[in-house]
């Protein structure tokens, strides 16, 4: 009897787990796609893409292991298209700063908004959180009559700015904050060490989490980032990887296979590292504030 | 001397808050919202020229047949989408949050999170186009069961990539989703369930009366996040369809876009404070029913 109830329990377990895994599975199908693809003569790929072309008959087909597996994407990208590189360090380069700039700015915003309660923060936090959910659209027009002013359009730096002053980042900053216990930060106070010592020693260290989730997500946002430089960038050497893309035409759709798979790369990387603090951040967020 | 200390206290906190928020709170003033005000005042003057004009663009915007049904569609995006999304992740969260080894599950769910729109639209192009994956494997079932022949839809021009939308934001923001309720489910106290289970309650009524009473807290941040990550799917659609996408996916962000490309300022003022002021609303509205929960 109990060892019925055991294979049971075991049996609906196993049941289970192919079940959740069965849409994991399918979410990893564009990226078989994506490298078989990108190892694809364009010969073989004309073959199998020609009826998504325009007047193309019939369906599209697919091989999981390619006819005449080739490396010739690669050395194309690699070595015979600099401008590719151009734009993958525009996107580091912008990635980087903005993630910079919001770790400057943010967090000690965030450490204010997490242990002062004075009048009026609780307010001054929650137009942050309406500006953070407010989409690109409805500021574009406020920002691009700033970086005018400033003469800053058609500089990476009208990426930047207004980037480094999303409240995003903030907020999930603050959750990690606000797990420090106030106790702590009491003590810390009794033995008379400064505000900018408490922070500095114990916010920071305690609160490490919580800046961490907010790299995590900021990298994979930023680097999908597509509204702001489409608006603010007309040079085209100043783009960022992710509007490159979209530009490269079917007949080169090997090539394109594989540029989006070095454009997958450092995002993944990013996800591998640091998926704890990802799913730490995604809790933070669901903090009340 | 009491009295005297607190005071002194609520100086240094006030000192120290001010300090630590000074450079977030210059760059939102000067970056956010001073120049939102500035587009609040352009609302009410002419595009050209900068006359004052009254409320005329926003009757122009109103009247305007584009403006209409891009609000409809990002209306209708969005009401579909997150009660979607919201019992999507639950159903997954709940069986979940039994299994001792979760952790490749979640991964799996949060990856899409980590796919690049501009690499993942590729993928998306092959499997939707009309002669793409979808509808091959759709004609094979067809002619396997003997119940239809091949299909030919287009999911990309017509009526029916608003729904290609709308599983593009499901795959992508699924992940995400699941965690939150995850949390939620993880923070709900055992002695609780262990004490229904006692009194004779069985799993359903477990379920309703003890599990989703407690997840209330979940759901306002699930709301809002997905809110957050719904106005997202624009990148998806303009990548798939371009600017000028069908008409059932004509967004608000598209319109938006297309009048800044054609520097129609006047409309473009007056429609960012209309959905500025529509978001400000409703995210206070739910801000207020969250306190009031706790």
């Amino acid at each position: 009897m109990r060892e019925a109830r055991r294979i049971k329990g075991m049996a609906i377990r196993a049941v289970t787990t192919v079940i959740l895994l069965l849409p994991g599975i399918f979410v990893c199908i564009p990226i078989l796609l994506l490298v078989t693809g990108s190892v694809m003569g364009s010969n073989e790929l004309k073959d199998y893409l020609s009826p998504v072309l325009p007047n193309g008959t019939g369906f599209i087909s697919w091989k999981i292991i390619p006819d005449y597996p080739t490396f010739s994407n690669y050395a194309k990208l690699l070595f015979f298209t600099p401008q590719f590189f151009v734009l993958f360090w525009n996107s580091m380069k912008l990635v980087t700063l903005i993630l910079a700039g919001q770790l400057l700015v943010g967090v000690p915003a965030a450490w204010a908004f997490a242990v002062y309660r004075i009048k009026g923060s609780k307010m001054l936090f929650a137009l942050y959180i309406v500006l953070m959910l407010l989409p690109f659209q409805v500021t574009m027009l406020s920002s691009y009559l700033v970086m005018n002013s400033f003469s800053l359009l058609d500089t990476h730096m009208a990426v930047i700015l207004p980037a480094v002053f999303n409240t995003f980042p903030i907020f999930l900053t603050y959750g990690g904050f606000r797990t420090i216990p106030i106790e702590l930060l009491e003590a810390a106070r009794m033995d008379g060490a400064r505000e900018e010592y408490i922070f500095w020693k114990i916010g920071l260290p305690l609160g490490k989490g919580g800046m961490l989730s907010a790299m995590v997500l900021g990298f994979l946002e930023y680097w999908n980032m597509m509204e702001q430089p489409m608006a603010f960038l007309e040079d085209k050497s100043l783009w960022p990887l992710s509007l490159y893309l979209p530009e490269i035409t079917w007949d080169q759709a090997g090539y394109a296979f594989f540029a989006s798979l070095l454009m997958l790369l450092p995002s993944v990387f990013v996800f591998m590292t640091g998926q704890d603090y990802l799913e730490q951040g995604i809790i933070y967020s669901g903090l009340k504030a | 001397m009491k009295e005297y200390r607190t005071y002194k206290r609520a100086v240094r906190e006030r000192r120290a808050f001010l300090r630590f928020l000074v450079f977030s709170l210059s760059g939102v003033l000067l970056f956010v919202i001073l120049p939102f005000f500035d587009v609040f005042g352009r609302s009410f003057t002419t595009a050209v020229t900068g006359q004052f004009n009254g409320i005329e663009n926003y009757k122009t915007i109103f009247g305007n047949r584009a403006f209409l049904l891009a609000v409809k569609n990002t209306l209708r995006f969005t009401g579909v989408c997150i009660p979607l999304l919201t019992i999507i992740g639950l159903l997954i969260a709940v069986p979940l949050s039994r299994l001792k080894e979760a952790g490749v599950v979640k991964s799996l769910y949060l990856f899409p999170l980590a796919m690049p729109t501009a690499a993942v639209v590729i993928v998306w192009k092959l499997f939707f186009y009309k002669q793409g994956f979808l509808n091959l494997y759709l004609s094979r079932l067809g002619e396997w069961t003997g119940l239809w022949g091949e299909v030919h839809t287009d999911y990309i021009g017509g009526g029916a990539a608003f729904w290609v939308l709308v599983f593009s934001y499901i795959w992508k923001n699924t992940g995400y989703t699941v965690i939150l309720w995850l949390a939620g489910l993880l923070g709900i106290p055992n002695a609780l369930l262990e004490a229904a289970e006692v009194d004779g309650a069985n799993g359903l009524q477990c379920f309703i009366h003890i599990v989703l009473p407690n997840l209330k807290g979940s759901l306002y941040t699930i709301v809002i996040l997905s809110f957050l990550n719904s106005f997202k799917i624009y990148r998806e659609a303009y990548l798939v369809a371009g600017a000028y996408p069908a008409q059932d996916i004509y967004l608000l962000q598209h319109l938006l876009g297309n009048w800044f490309v054609n520097m129609e300022f006047d409309k473009m003022a007056a429609a960012a404070v209309c959905v500025g002021g529509f978001l400000f609303l409703v995210i206070m509205l739910l801000q207020y029913f969250w306190d009031k929960k706790e």
